[in-house]
């Protein structure tokens, strides 16, 4: 259960979920980390918390009471990065309120956290958070070297960048590719015939 | 059970059942010939730099295809000429001098992503090499907006560098235009011969237009889409071509500067004509062309960059599927809907 967030049905590549996030924030390695590691927190926190809630959550209004429980974890992650990560926040502090939108977060509550116990909905949340966080940091590695000639922030390269994948196209150039090479690797190395994406 | 002799077997088959020597490859390799003399046109003038940029463009372009071929377990198909056109178009669509890497982008961007991953030969909702130009143009715009001057010979490769017809037209208008070569007449010569800033092959009308008139000569294109598109570029020049820079008025532009300068002539004969991302239907044609004219001159008059043909066709590449479909007409015995 816990590998299945990070390669069966990582999120990013394999699930198709969330790519607005994996495609806007991740021009740094930076930006890219803090994203992930925010939907991690959240994932992890609304799983156990509707996990720990379903008894008293009446089927026909689950889907209000998700949304409020996100916007609950969405706004103590928002409050702790704009009061700890000032720098970083002026960037991608508009995708963390957003995090709340997020499909990834919605459909893990309504497929895991509101059917199981809550240990293994803590650990689907992390799991599926930790496929998120290795997506984008994957992403974003690749988009600073190309885009920026840098690796962590540090510059290595004089020349001009490939401006192209800093921008919103370049992205899903690079996502598309990576989903590519993932399904290649499946099909090649782990014999596995390849399951087509969601998506929204 | 009696056995045909050999030649005289029944063969049913569905239709066409007359089949024509027109092959893919055929039609391709006669491009790449009307294209040859804008080619050598552009190296006479920008030096062997140009050459060797047109020939990186050919060579990844067709190396790409063969390697991504073989990754997607395809059947190689190189021979038909159609990845040696795009490299050939992308390459005359640069200008003369760039970094090794740039063109092998571009050819990346061409025939991996927008030709092969959307399905190969006849998939491909955009041009190639215009995407490729694309990329190009949106990553490195100072190295892709840097133009040499004609000179007209191998002298060597300290090239000056200058800018476009368009590009003065643009931002000092056209008397200070004319008065760079001389009188209108010597600045229409220089833009029909070439003797032009501009991309490898775009600048000389004359040798785009020899090409031109060959391949519709052959019936390889139809007179639908260039005409359109440059008529419809002609006449929105003449009528608002001389309201930037508040000179003149309506109606005081100049046509001719417009059709002969830029990668108009080479957009409307080789890039927008082609069969994969055109509308099949001639009326659908007339309208893409004309759609590409509209686009061309709003980005020429009022957009930001000089040039607006690569961007007018790509965005014209879009519709194509919706005009083909809109004026698709009523099969022959079948039931309206």
């Amino acid at each position: 259960m816990f590998k299945n967030g990070i390669w069966g049905e990582n999120p990013v590549f394999r699930l198709a979920l969330s790519l607005c996030p994996a495609v806007a924030v991740t021009t740094t390695v930076k930006n890219g980390l803090l994203m992930g590691v925010s939907v991690l927190f959240v994932l992890v926190m609304v799983n156990i918390t509707i996990s720990l809630l379903k008894p008293f959550i009446h089927p026909k209004a689950r889907f209000p009471i998700f949304m409020f429980t996100i916007a609950t974890w969405v706004t103590v992650i928002d409050l702790i990065l704009s009061a700890y990560a000032r720098g970083v926040y002026a960037e991608i502090g508009l995708y963390i309120q957003l995090i709340v939108t997020y499909a990834i977060v919605f459909s893990r509550a309504e497929l895991v956290a509101s059917k199981h116990k809550v240990i293994p909905s803590a650990i689907d949340g992390l799991s599926m958070g930790i496929g998120f966080t290795f997506a984008l940091v994957l992403i974003s590695f690749i988009r600073e070297i190309l885009g920026k000639g840098a690796i962590f922030g540090i510059p290595f390269a004089e020349s001009s960048p490939f401006l192209l994948m800093l921008l919103p196209a370049g992205g899903f150039f690079i996502v598309g590719l990576l989903m590519a090479l993932l399904n290649w690797i499946d099909i090649r190395f782990l014999g596995k015939t390849p399951i087509s994406g969601g998506g929204h | 059970m009696a056995v045909a002799k050999k030649g005289h077997e029944l063969i049913v088959s569905v239709s066409p059942h007359i089949k024509s020597e027109e092959s893919v490859s055929k039609i391709m390799w006669t491009v790449n010939l009307a294209l040859l003399p804008a080619f050598i046109m552009g190296v006479y003038f920008f030096g062997p730099m140009a050459a060797y940029t047109v020939l990186l463009c050919i060579i990844s372009c067709v190396a790409f295809e063969a390697i991504t071929q073989k990754l997607l377990n395809k059947k190689i198909t190189i021979n038909d000429g159609s990845a040696f056109l795009t490299g050939l178009l992308l390459g005359m669509n640069l200008p003369p001098s760039l970094p090794f890497y740039m063109p092998i982008v571009g050819s990346f961007m061409a025939i991996v992503i927008t030709k092969q991953l959307f399905g190969g030969l006849g998939y491909n909702i955009f041009n190639p090499a215009l995407i490729g130009r694309a990329v190009l143009f949106l990553s490195w715009t100072r190295a892709m907006t840097t133009w040499h001057e004609p000179t007209a010979g191998f002298i060597g490769l300290d090239a000056v560098t200058t800018a476009t017809p368009l590009g003065i037209l643009k931002h000092e208008g056209l008397g200070k235009l004319i008065e760079e070569f001389g009188t209108r007449i010597d600045l229409y010569i220089a833009l029909f011969t070439g003797r032009v800033g501009g991309s490898i092959g775009e600048t000389s009308a004359i040798a785009i237009l020899i090409g031109g008139i060959f391949l519709m000569h052959r019936g390889y294109i139809s007179w639908h889409i260039p005409v359109s598109f440059i008529g419809t570029t002609a006449v929105l020049a003449w009528i608002f071509g001389g309201l930037p820079g508040g000179h003149g008025g309506l109606f005081t532009g100049d046509p001719i500067v417009h059709i002969l300068s830029g990668g108009l002539l080479l957009g409307a004969f080789f890039m927008a004509t082609d069969y994969v991302t055109s509308p099949e239907v001639k009326t659908g044609q007339l309208i893409f062309g004309a759609g590409c004219g509209v686009l061309t001159m709003v980005i020429r008059l009022a957009g930001g960059p000089p040039e607006g043909v690569m961007f007018a066709i790509l965005l014209m590449n879009c519709f194509s599927p919706l005009i083909d479909r809109s004026l698709k007409t009523q099969v022959f015995g079948s039931i309206k809907q």
